[in-house]
């Protein structure tokens, strides 16, 4: 009961940030005229009206799906691999899109194959990420079928991230200033810049990996107590891994395509959620960290935006800022993270 | 008739590689509600035997029947009916609760949600009950002492509710009263709830007293016999280098060699 009560005032706390949020911007817009445009009342204001429902409505609704998308990720990962250091990168899944992009950018100027109207598109960055984080996803799923070890996989995803770098930083090297910068932008992060149309596939991609995620809690439960423990409670070992890695790899995989990379938001956020629910127990854990992933991302957001001035700082920054300090002090407090 | 044997296997072969086997020619009749050790020196594979039989490694070669089928035709799911484990190491999530913990043996029965029914409660109630863990029901796992911890980790498997129950070294990590205790224990279990219990121990001493049965690996062989049997037989003499510890037949226990070392 005591679980409910934490997921309904996450909920109220969700409802107030994204209001927050909403209402906090380089143009100031009163409050009330916030609800007001809400609810569907015209404003005299016409572009008032057009701020919120077209800038920064659709940015709201990414921040929630990246924020609760991500933290969905790195809790299944962080029960998959049994490793509290686990999230969404660890699989080389944002590597993988980061490499698409770079190839994209930075890649396409130097063979110069492509016309600049398509290099430059949204879609195109799309794209690439998506391609990029899909054949990651393909080639960690050969190797684990070959590997058993959990531990074996972690380390095959963090030298996926390194030789990512690697070729990125290569393809940096012989690219043009202009190019570079747009690969750094995009490197950045960035929440708003999204259409009606994007918001909503995004939505709709990370809905579909949710609902995978859904199927797989019952045996996330019994994987708590390792693979051979699960195994002989009838748990389907490879079948729940295979489903995991394709949902986490379809949220991140979306996530990064439109948002670009977002750091600590999936290693952090279950870490918070299981200070508040002090249980292991997916069907509490899953939606706790959606509203709470939410939440901090909004939260994150907000402060990007630098209330009261006209900067906008990159979101990756701000979560990496908040992000790291938390961790650090999860540790110092615990002494060992449990997942 | 009713059969009595639980598990059964005739010529069975384990080890991690069909070229090297750890042990051949297992021939094993382990019957309903008994409580049988696997005992031999480190590294004989007593660890390899329990996995064998647990389905965690395949069987190299030879015949497997569990309640009279062939293991091999048994679903993942099936076999979670039929076997629970007691694992040593085991890289689990520290952060369940004592409670959650018991609760994920009924995973094979309860829904998608993983709900625990009614029924589920009682079975998990009784478990927590036989181990005699009531008091610590809310702690997390991290907060217990080895002792505990294994305690907890048989009422899981009581909780999973299968006719038998693998357990690897049970008692490592303890000390000698709570070694005794969890042996005591075990033996319980079997006399009031006719489950088979196969466990891998060191604990030969405590073994020879309260076991029905003992399967002795030991050069490659495998032997499996009543404690009289084995002492009657002598099989226990060469067990050990003969230079420290002695078998000493009077008191049917391994005790430190009286002779001068030359």
């Amino acid at each position: 009961m005591k679980n409910q009560f934490y997921i309904f005032i996450l909920i109220l706390v969700l409802l107030l940030v994204s209001l927050l949020n909403l209402s906090l911007g380089s143009v100031h817009i009163q409050f009330s005229e916030v609800i007001s445009i809400l609810m569907g009342n015209a404003s005299e204001n016409s572009s008032s009206e057009y701020i919120i429902i077209d800038f920064r409505l659709p940015k709201t609704i990414t921040a929630i799906v990246v924020g609760a998308g991500l933290s969905v990720c790195g809790l299944l990962m962080q029960t998959l691999f049994r490793n509290p250091l686990a999230g969404p990168y660890v699989l080389g899944l944002s590597s993988g899109a980061s490499l698409g992009v770079a190839l994209l950018i930075l890649g396409g100027s130097i063979f110069s194959g492509l016309t600049a109207s398509f290099l430059f598109s949204k879609w195109a960055i799309v794209f690439a990420a998506s391609m990029g984080s899909v054949l990651v996803m393909m080639a960690v799923m050969a190797t684990a079928l070959r590997i058993k070890d959990s531990m074996a996989l972690l380390i095959i995803g963090l030298m996926f991230a390194s030789l990512t770098s690697a070729v990125v930083s290569i393809l940096a090297y012989f690219s043009p200033a202009s190019n570079l910068q747009q690969y750094i932008f995009w490197s950045f992060g960035s929440l708003g810049n999204l259409s009606w149309n994007e918001v909503g596939i995004l939505s709709l991609v990370c809905f579909f990996g949710l609902l995978l995620s859904v199927y797989c809690l019952k045996n996330m439960n019994a994987l708590l107590l390792g693979e051979n423990y699960a195994r002989s409670l009838g748990v389907p070992i490879q079948k729940n891994r295979n489903l995991v890695i394709v949902a986490t790899g379809l949220i991140a995989g979306a996530i990064t395509a439109f948002a670009g990379p977002i750091a600590f938001i999936g290693l952090a956020v279950p870490h918070l959620i299981r200070q508040v629910v002090k249980t292991s127990n997916h069907f509490v854990l899953f939606p706790a960290v959606i509203f709470g992933g939410a939440i901090i991302m909004l939260l994150c957001d907000s402060i990007s935006q630098l209330p009261g001035s006209d900067f906008t700082l990159p979101i990756n920054a701000v979560t990496s800022i908040f992000g790291a300090p938390i961790v650090i002090w999860l540790l110092l407090q615990k002494k060992k993270m449990l997942f | 008739m009713e059969n009595l044997t639980l598990i059964e296997t005739n010529q069975l072969s384990i080890g991690y590689s069909p070229t090297q086997p750890i042990a051949k020619d297992i021939s094993l009749q382990i019957e309903k509600a008994s409580l049988v050790a696997i005992i031999g020196v480190n590294g004989s594979g007593k660890s390899t035997l329990l996995k064998s039989l647990s389905g965690i490694l395949p069987i190299l070669q030879g015949d497997f029947f569990l309640n009279g089928k062939a293991f091999k035709d048994f679903t993942n799911t099936e076999l979670a009916g039929l076997i629970s484990l007691v694992l040593t190491k085991q890289h689990f999530s520290k952060n369940l609760s004592v409670v959650e913990f018991i609760s994920l043996g009924r995973h094979p029965y309860t829904n998608w949600l993983g709900m625990t029914s009614r029924a589920d409660k009682i079975i998990i109630a009784k478990a927590i009950k036989q181990v005699g863990v009531e008091h610590l029901k809310t702690k997390k796992c991290d907060e217990l002492s080895d002792g505990q911890l294994q305690k907890v980790m048989i009422a899981r498997a009581l909780a999973q509710n299968t006719p038998a129950i693998l357990m690897d070294e049970p008692t490592s990590h303890l000390d000698m009263y709570h070694k005794a205790q969890v042996l005591h224990l075990l033996k319980n279990i079997t006399q009031e709830t006719q489950k088979t219990i196969v466990f891998a121990t060191h604990e030969i001493n405590l073994a020879l007293q309260l076991c029905d049965q003992i399967i002795l690996i030991h050069d490659e062989k495998v032997i499996q016999q009543s404690p009289d049997e084995l002492v009657e037989n002598k099989a226990l003499l060469n067990l050990f280098p003969k230079d420290l510890i002695v078998f000493d037949e009077s008191s049917r226990s391994f005790r430190i060699s009286t002779k001068k070392q030359t």
